[in-house]
């Protein structure tokens, strides 16, 4: 049987590493945080003529609007501003329809400080409410074990784990690409919290049972074998979920790709931490007193 | 027990063969419920939210303000000729606007966030004539409605053309029109000794002067309330304009309203009494056209997804993987005859997570796999080996499932708690019943097709029931 407990330094050691990095591009780059988070407008126009984003962009920058745009697969162009009121964004309109000709308004959106403020708050508050209700009911499915609340701590660590991850790549993509954070990606955080946790209980689960059964009196000799027998679950499980992530960027696009990227590395990560972090942390507590 | 398993059997067919009945075809009425209805994100239409400014309103009367308020904007909406718009109060002093699968102009849209004030209007020959008198309405409002024309073009001849123009009266020598603001408190709706209804209200000081001498020249004549160029609508969707049937001073009463009438003009009115700014704090407008592909590519992606996945089962787990596949149809079947019958409104997001639950569906199933080959492996029969994977699998499955349902939860916590939130719970709605169903699907639909193999020639070739031999 794979010794997979033995080598657990080595896989605090990498998670430590990435978590390094992770927190260290939060604090240089920060978040690009999207409209949903700081407020201001997209509009999403259409032109007839083909026109670029780079003449565009110098365009806007000219009336005074300086902001990353993109354009959709449509060849629609997203442009963000601070918010615009009805008769601002008339202008906007008419000055670029009298440089670039005849134009429609596909979409609109504006976002206000207050509910931006808002949103951020209870995005916040989310991500801990699930932390504590994960936790509350781990504990609580593992109350018959020594130690109950151990479990759900330690899932939860595994959680925060992979969270930090995803920001940490978000915050690089922020920097690089200039990839924002949105609503839907505050929805991926969740989605992939749920997920990592899900794994973990697998393997928790089968860790209960095997003590249960006591086929070790060796806690770690428990914890490796019953990684060992839930390991290629764990993996088809999240082969399985990658593949439709996959199916979803590869045809959905732009509109989700926000969303299929948190998922992907969050999955991964959870993947890994509920495989080689979660159940270690375990161990290393036994080991420990 | 053999019977209880074929009764079981039985059943999953009828459940299967009702959500294909209910999910197609798609647009086919069931229970009243057509097609699958589709977010602003898809659909297209428009989304508003507004703060109401209420520091000018009588403290502990804000709610029912903003009840006249939100009345108003539907007003207002209506000539928009939308079926199925959506105003609703969010907390304290916002109020939502959602108008599903319309484009509107930016001048509609500043329309809708005015500050409401009504005008009190009289219809006046123009273009007069002949000396005709305008048409006497007998018989209280709403019997039928007054001419109302605003433009005389088109016309055979040039004939009296009726408009409704603002009434006004001379206050101090100044000209002024009577409007809402000029009420003295906020009107009510109460019943006369006879038990109809009537809606009581009473004009200020300069009201009471401008309605004497409107009232005064208007006896037997109606009177329209107008928001902007347009007349508030009874339930007929006719011009409310009752017939003045004496000078009224300071006091007065509209009767032969229903009451559901009385109440929603009763609002309207009180809305327009003391200024509530509209502070517009956010919007979402997206052009129908916008959204129409991502449907068709959103299924596009979810059939892929499928599809991959039901090769991966079958080629990993052989026969039970044909068997996961088959239960991953019903399952994409069930959710979606769901998502038509509840109905759930699916945005991006919330096909998002449909798909993703469909990579999540089978995790039950690979959880039941893996328990059957371990048992496999320690030489036990199909049927044992069935049994004992499905019921060591289940605390596993139990649990995993239950902290994806508490994620459900917070998100749609946060979706119902935001004002752009619709996605997100969109997102926590299909999650929730792709997993539900999921564990009803792998614990109830494999485990009972698969019984079906036990005690058959094929439950003794064990290699294609999995790939692996007795390894260990």
């Amino acid at each position: 049987m794979f010794d997979i407990v033995g080598k657990r330094l080595w896989f605090f050691l990498l998670s430590g590493l990435l978590i390094v990095i992770s927190i260290v591009a939060l604090v240089v780059f920060g978040l690009e945080p999207g409209i949903d988070f700081a407020s201001g407008s997209i509009t999403t126009l259409a032109f007839e003529q083909e026109v670029s984003l780079g003449e565009l962009e110098q365009e806007l920058a000219t009336l005074g609007y300086t902001g990353e745009d993109e354009q959709n697969p449509h060849g629609d162009f997203l442009i963000r501003t601070v918010r615009l009121t009805t008769s601002e964004k008339a202008q906007m309109k008419a000055s670029l329809t009298e440089k670039f000709g005849t134009l429609t308004e596909k979409a609109f959106e504006d976002v206000d400080p207050v509910i931006a403020g808002e949103t951020a708050r209870i995005a916040g508050i989310a991500v801990g409410v699930a932390a504590v209700g994960i936790l509350l009911y781990i504990t609580w499915a593992f109350h018959r074990m020594p130690r109950p609340f151990l479990y759900g701590f330690c899932a939860v660590v595994a959680l925060l784990h992979d969270v930090i991850l995803v920001l940490g790549v978000f915050s690089i993509l922020g920097a690089v690409m200039g990839w924002e954070i949105n609503l839907m990606f505050i929805t991926g955080v969740l989605a992939v919290i749920g997920y990592s946790v899900n794994n973990t209980v697998v393997v928790f689960d089968r860790i209960r049972e095997n003590l249960h059964r006591g086929i070790s009196a060796n806690f770690a000799v428990v914890v490796n074998s019953s990684l060992v027998e839930t390991l290629s679950r764990s993996l088809n499980t999240s082969l399985t979920t990658l593949f439709v992530i996959l199916a979803l960027m590869l045809f959905v696009g732009v509109s989700i790709q926000n969303f299929a990227v948190v998922l992907l590395v969050g999955i991964v990560a959870g993947t890994y931490s509920s495989l080689f972090i979660a159940p270690h942390l375990l161990v290393a507590w036994e080991k420990g007193r | 027990m053999i019977r209880g398993r074929t009764w079981v059997l039985l059943i999953i067919i009828v459940i299967f063969a009702f959500a294909l009945w209910v999910l197609l075809p798609i647009e086919g009425d069931r229970f009243g419920r057509k097609g699958i209805q589709f977010g602003l994100d898809l659909e297209g239409g428009v989304r508003l939210v507004y703060q109401a400014d209420l520091s000018q309103v009588e403290p502990g009367t804000e709610s029912e303000v903003i009840d006249g308020v939100i009345a108003v904007i539907a007003n207002r909406i209506n000539p928009l000729g939308v079926t199925e718009p959506n105003i609703e109060k969010r907390g304290e002093n916002q109020i939502v606007v959602e108008i599903p699968q319309l484009s509107i102009t930016d001048v509609q849209r500043e329309r809708i966030g005015r500050t409401a004030l009504l005008e009190f209007r009289e219809l006046v020959a123009v273009e007069v004539e002949s000396e005709e008198e305008p048409p006497v309405e007998q018989g209280g409002e709403g019997e039928e409605e007054p001419p109302v024309e605003q433009e005389g073009e088109g016309e055979e001849e040039p004939a009296v053309v009726m408009e409704w123009v603002p009434a006004t009266g001379l206050i101090n020598g100044q000209e002024k029109v009577l409007t809402s603001s000029y009420f003295k408190s906020n009107t009510y709706v109460a019943r006369d000794e006879f038990g109809a209804i009537e809606l009581i209200f009473e004009w200020n000081e300069e009201g009471a002067i401008l309605s004497e001498q409107i009232t005064g020249r208007l006896v037997g004549r109606p009177l329209g309330i107008f928001e902007g160029d347009e007349p508030l609508l009874d339930e007929n969707d006719r011009p409310v304009a009752p017939t003045v049937q004496a000078v009224i001073i300071d006091r007065g009463r509209i009767t032969g309203l229903s009451l559901n009438e009385a109440t929603e003009l009763s609002k309207q009115l009180n809305a327009g009494r003391l200024p509530v700014p509209l502070e517009s704090i956010g919007g979402q407008e997206v052009d129908p056209t916008l959204g129409a592909d991502f449907v068709e590519l959103s299924i596009k992606a979810g059939l892929i997804g499928i599809a991959l996945v039901m090769l991966f089962m079958i080629f990993y787990y052989r026969l039970p993987g044909v068997v996961a596949s088959l239960a991953l149809i019903f399952y994409g079947t069930l959710v979606l005859a769901l998502f038509k019958l509840i109905p759930v409104t699916l945005t991006l997001a919330g096909i998002g997570g449909f798909v993703l639950s469909i990579g999540m569906a089978v995790d039950a199933n690979v959880l039941i796999f893996e328990r059957m080959k371990e048992e496999f492996r320690t030489g036990q029969t199909l049927g044992a080996t069935i049994e004992a994977g499905f019921d060591r699998a289940w605390t596993a499955i139990r649990d995993s499932n239950v902290t994806t349902f508490i994620v459900c939860l917070v998100l749609y916590w946060v979706g119902n708690s935001i004002a752009f939130g619709g996605s997100v719970k969109g997102f926590a709605l299909t999650l929730f019943i792709g997993v539900a169903v999921s564990m009803f699907t792998a614990i109830v639909v494999t485990r009972t097709l698969l019984r079906l193999f036990v005690g058959t020639d094929l439950a003794r070739r064990t290699s294609i029931f999995t790939t692996v031999s007795g390894r260990k």
